[in-house]
C-alpha cells in the first residue's frame, strides 16, 4: 500500500500556506462569509463534479467516486466579529458580539468592516477611578464602543449601519516553523480542505465520495453544519477545524501541543467521537509514520457534534490542528501539525473506505 | 399604500377587539388550548385548510400558487406560573414558565387553574420586615399564593398541581394610541397574523402557524417547521422596548412609536440578509415607519425554524413592548398596525415575483 506524502511536494505545500493567508486575512464574520466563500469556490471550480450554495449559505462541494463510501468533510467558513447595534450622536458606534470574542480581548483592538471601514475598540472609564481591577470587573459590550473617527451621528452613518459586522484587522505571518493571524479557526481547516480534494483529483486516487461543506455561522451554534448534514447524510463525517493547547506557560491543563502533529478528537465538551473513526485515523496515522496526538477538550465543541446528530445519526469524528489564542486576533499554529492533517486524510481517503 | 379594510380599530385597538380578547385570554407554555380555540373560531370557514398537531401548534393554510411556500409564525403561549405543590395551609407553592424576573411577583393576582380561582401572590408586610429583608426581593421559590383557602382539603376543591396561574389584568387603551395588557408577547403577533390569514392570497401559499411552547424553548415551531417545509419563514412577535427614562440610548433596543421592528441577528437566529433587504426596500416604497432592533439579546420561533431540515430562509418582525414578560406590558396600537401593512405589503409582493425570487 502506498504511503502518501502530499506536504513534502513543495509546489503543493506553498499552495496551501498561500491559500490559509489569503482566507485568513478574508473577511467573513457569521452571517457575512460571502467574501470566503467566492474565494474557496474558486478554487473548487477545477476540482468538484458538484458546486452549490444553500439557503443558509453553506458552500457544498461534491467530488464523485465509484467506490468507498459516502463522507462528508467540514470546515466552517465564519469567524467571530462583532455587530453594530446603535449609532450614537457622538458618533460612536455600539456592539454586541458575534461569536466568542471576549471583551478583554477586544478591548483596544483594530477592527475593520466588509467595506474596509477601520475602527478601534475603547470602552468606558468612569470606573477606572475606582481601580483597575474594577475597571475590568466591568468590562462588557454593553459598556464599550467602536470609534471609527467620526464626529457626528450623520458622519458616522455615511459609513456603517446597524447591523454591519466588523472583525479583527489583522494580517498574516509566517513565523517559520509556526504562524500567525485571525480566523486560523477555521480557515486554516478550509484552506486543508481545498488543497486535499484538489491533490487526490489530480493524482486520480480518490477512493470515497468527498462531500466537502464548507460552513456557514459555525461559531454561532454550529448552525451550517446541522442543516447541511440533514441534506447530504452521509456515510461518515469528519470535521475539521482548530483545537486549544496546553503548551503555553502555566496554562489550563489541555494534552494537546503545536509541533506534535494532528490531533484525533476523542471527545469534547458537546461530542464523543466515533471510536471506529478514531481507530481508522490512528491506525492509518500508525500505518504511514505520520505524527498525530489525541485530543480531549473540556471547553469548546465544532460541527461535529451537529452532524453527528443529523436525522439518525451520522458516524462523526473530528481532526483538530492545535491553535494557541484562539478567538483572539493572534492565533498561533505549526505548519508541521497542518501537514500532518493534510497528509492523514489523504491516506485515509485514498482507500476505499467500508461505512 | 396597503388598505386594512373597514375592521382596522376592530383588529387592534378598542376593548373587545380581537388583541383584547387575545390578550386576555389564558395559556402558557403547553395549556394553549383557550387562545388555539378564539383563533380556530376566528378562521374556522376564511381559510383553506386548518388543523392541529401533535404538539398543540394550531395551522392554517391560504392561497396557494407561485410555487412559494411562506411560513408565518406567531406563538400562542404566555409566560406565567404553574401550581407545583399544596401547602398543608392551603397556600399554593409555584413554578415559573417561561423567563419571568423574580422581582415582578410580589403581590400580583392571578387566575388559578380553567374555573379562574382568584389567587395572590402574597408577600410579608414591610412592617415586619427586618432593614437586610427590605433590601432583598422575594426570590419565586419564597413566594406562595393564597386563594383564601384555609388548608390543604379546602384547596384541593378548587386548584391542583399542574394547574396554571396567569397574571390578572384587563386588556385597556390609554389614549388612541397606546394599550396595555397582559401578555402582549405575543397575542400581538398572534392579532396581526390572523389578520393576515383571513386576507385573500393567490400567486403565493400563506401557512400561518400559531405555535406552542415559544416561551420554554421554541418547541412547536421547530415541529411546524419540519412539517410544512416552507420555502421562506416570517416570525411575528412583541419584542424589547427599553425606551423609558434613564437609559443609555443604546440599551433601548427598540421605540415605541417608531414602528415594527426588523430583526437582523439575536441570540438564536442570524436574519436572511435578503428578505431583511426587502422588507425595508417594501417600508420605505410604501411608506410605512420601521426600526431596526438594535440589540442581539433574546430569541424567538426563527431560531429553530430556520435550522430545519436543510436550512429555511428567515426573518423576524416585531412589534415594541415595553416591560416584556411582566404582568403588564404596553404597545403602540399604530406599531401594530404598521407591522400588519409592512407584512401585508411584503407578500403582496412575493406574490407579484417582486421578493424572495427562487
Amino acid at each position: 500500500m502506498v504511503v502518501l506524502n502530499l506536504w513534502r511536494e513543495d509546489a503543493l505545500r506553498e499552495s496551501l500556506k498561500r491559500l490559509a493567508r489569503q482566507l485568513s486575512e478574508a473577511y467573513g464574520p457569521s452571517g457575512h462569509e460571502d467574501e470566503v466563500r467566492d474565494t474557496i469556490k474558486r478554487e473548487m471550480e477545477t476540482c468538484a463534479d458538484e458546486i452549490k450554495v444553500d439557503a443558509l449559505g453553506n458552500l457544498h462541494c461534491t467530488l464523485k467516486s465509484d467506490s468507498g463510501s459516502k463522507v462528508l468533510l467540514a470546515a466552517h467558513m465564519d469567524e467571530v466579529g462583532v455587530v453594530v447595534t446603535h449609532i450614537g450622536d457622538d458618533g460612536y458606534l455600539r456592539f454586541s458580539n458575534v461569536g466568542g470574542a471576549d471583551p478583554e480581548v477586544l478591548l483596544g483592538q483594530s477592527v475593520v468592516f466588509g467595506d474596509g471601514t477601520v475602527g478601534v475598540v475603547g470602552a468606558e472609564t468612569e470606573k477606572m477611578a475606582e481601580g483597575r481591577r474594577k475597571f475590568l470587573e466591568h468590562l462588557a459590550p454593553r459598556s464599550m464602543f467602536i470609534d471609527i473617527g467620526s464626529r457626528s451621528r450623520d458622519e458616522a452613518g455615511r459609513r456603517v449601519r446597524v447591523g454591519d459586522v466588523a472583525v479583527y484587522r489583522r494580517e498574516f505571518s509566517d513565523l517559520g516553523a509556526r504562524f500567525s493571524g485571525k480566523a486560523l479557526d477555521d480557515r486554516v481547516g478550509c484552506a486543508i480542505l481545498v488543497v486535499l480534494a484538489r491533490a487526490l483529483r489530480e493524482r486520480g486516487i480518490l477512493k470515497n465520495e468527498l462531500n466537502l461543506v464548507f460552513t456557514v455561522q459555525e461559531e454561532v451554534g454550529v448552525r451550517g453544519a446541522t442543516t447541511s448534514s440533514y441534506a447530504i447524510y452521509p456515510d461518515l463525517a469528519i470535521a475539521v477545524d482548530v483545537t486549544r493547547t496546553g503548551d503555553t506557560p502555566k496554562s489550563e491543563r489541555m494534552a494537546v501541543s503545536l509541533g506534535k502533529g494532528v490531533a484525533v478528537k476523542v471527545r469534547d465538551s458537546r461530542m464523543v467521537a466515533d471510536p471506529g473513526i478514531v481507530r481508522l485515523l490512528v491506525e492509518t496515522a500508525e500505518r504511514c509514520g505520520i505524527p498525530y496526538q489525541m485530543e480531549v477538550l473540556e471547553r469548546g465543541s465544532t460541527d461535529a457534534s451537529a452532524i453527528q446528530l443529523a436525522r439518525s445519526g451520522v458516524r462523526t469524528g473530528a481532526l483538530s490542528i492545535p491553535c494557541r489564542y484562539v478567538h483572539s486576533p493572534c492565533q498561533v499554529s505549526d505548519w508541521d501539525d497542518v501537514g500532518c492533517c493534510l497528509d492523514l486524510l489523504g491516506n485515509v481517503l485514498s482507500s476505499p473506505l467500508e461505512f | 399604500m396597503c388598505d386594512l379594510g373597514d375592521d382596522r380599530r376592530v383588529f387592534i385597538g378598542a376593548e373587545g377587539s380581537a388583541l383584547a380578547e387575545l390578550s386576555e385570554a389564558r395559556g402558557i407554555s403547553g395549556q394553549e388550548g383557550e387562545v388555539r380555540q378564539i383563533l380556530a373560531r376566528s378562521l374556522r370557514g376564511r381559510v383553506k385548510e386548518l388543523w392541529g398537531d401533535s404538539i398543540g401548534n394550531l395551522l392554517a393554510r391560504a392561497g396557494g400558487g407561485g410555487g412559494k411556500r411562506v411560513m408565518l409564525a406567531a406563538h400562542m403561549d404566555e409566560v406565567g406560573l404553574v401550581i407545583s405543590r399544596i401547602e398543608k395551609s392551603g397556600f399554593l407553592r409555584f413554578a415559573k414558565v417561561g423567563g419571568i424576573d423574580d422581582r415582578v411577583l410580589g403581590s400580583k393576582a392571578v387566575l388559578v387553574g380553567k374555573d379562574k380561582v382568584y389567587g395572590v401572590i402574597g408577600t410579608k408586610p414591610v412592617h415586619l420586615q427586618e432593614a437586610a429583608e427590605r433590601k432583598r426581593p422575594f426570590r419565586a421559590d419564597e413566594l406562595l399564593i393564597d386563594i383564601g383557602a384555609k388548608s390543604k382539603e379546602e384547596a384541593e376543591k378548587l386548584v391542583r398541581p399542574g394547574d396554571m396561574a396567569t397574571f390578572d389584568v384587563r386588556f385597556e387603551s390609554f389614549s388612541d394610541e397606546v394599550v396595555k395588557g397582559k401578555a402582549l408577547d405575543d397575542r400581538a403577533g398572534c392579532a396581526v397574523l390572523l389578520e393576515i390569514m383571513k386576507a385573500q392570497w393567490q400567486g403565493v401559499e400563506v401557512v400561518g402557524a400559531f405555535t406552542s411552547q415559544e416561551e420554554i424553548g421554541v418547541r412547536g415551531a421547530r415541529v411546524a417547521a419540519f412539517a410544512l417545509e416552507p420555502t421562506a419563514a416570517i416570525v411575528v412577535e412583541a419584542t424589547l422596548c427599553s425606551d423609558t427614562p434613564g437609559t443609555d440610548p443604546h440599551e433601548e433596543c427598540t421605540r415605541l412609536g417608531d414602528g415594527p421592528v426588523i430583526t437582523l441577528m439575536d441570540r438564536g437566529v442570524i436574519a436572511d440578509r435578503a428578505m431583511v433587504e426587502e422588507l425595508v426596500e417594501t417600508a420605505e416604497k410604501e411608506g410605512i415607519p420601521y426600526q431596526f432592533r438594535r440589540t442581539t439579546a433574546g430569541g424567538n420561533d426563527a431560531a429553530s425554524i430556520h435550522l430545519s431540515r436543510e436550512g429555511v430562509r428567515t426573518a423576524v418582525v416585531s412589534v415594541p413592548c415595553r416591560y416584556i414578560h411582566s404582568p403588564v406590558s404596553v404597545m403602540s396600537v399604530t406599531d401594530a398596525e404598521n407591522c400588519l401593512r409592512l407584512l401585508i405589503a411584503y407578500l403582496r409582493r412575493v406574490e407579484a415575483g417582486e421578493c424572495l425570487r427562487i
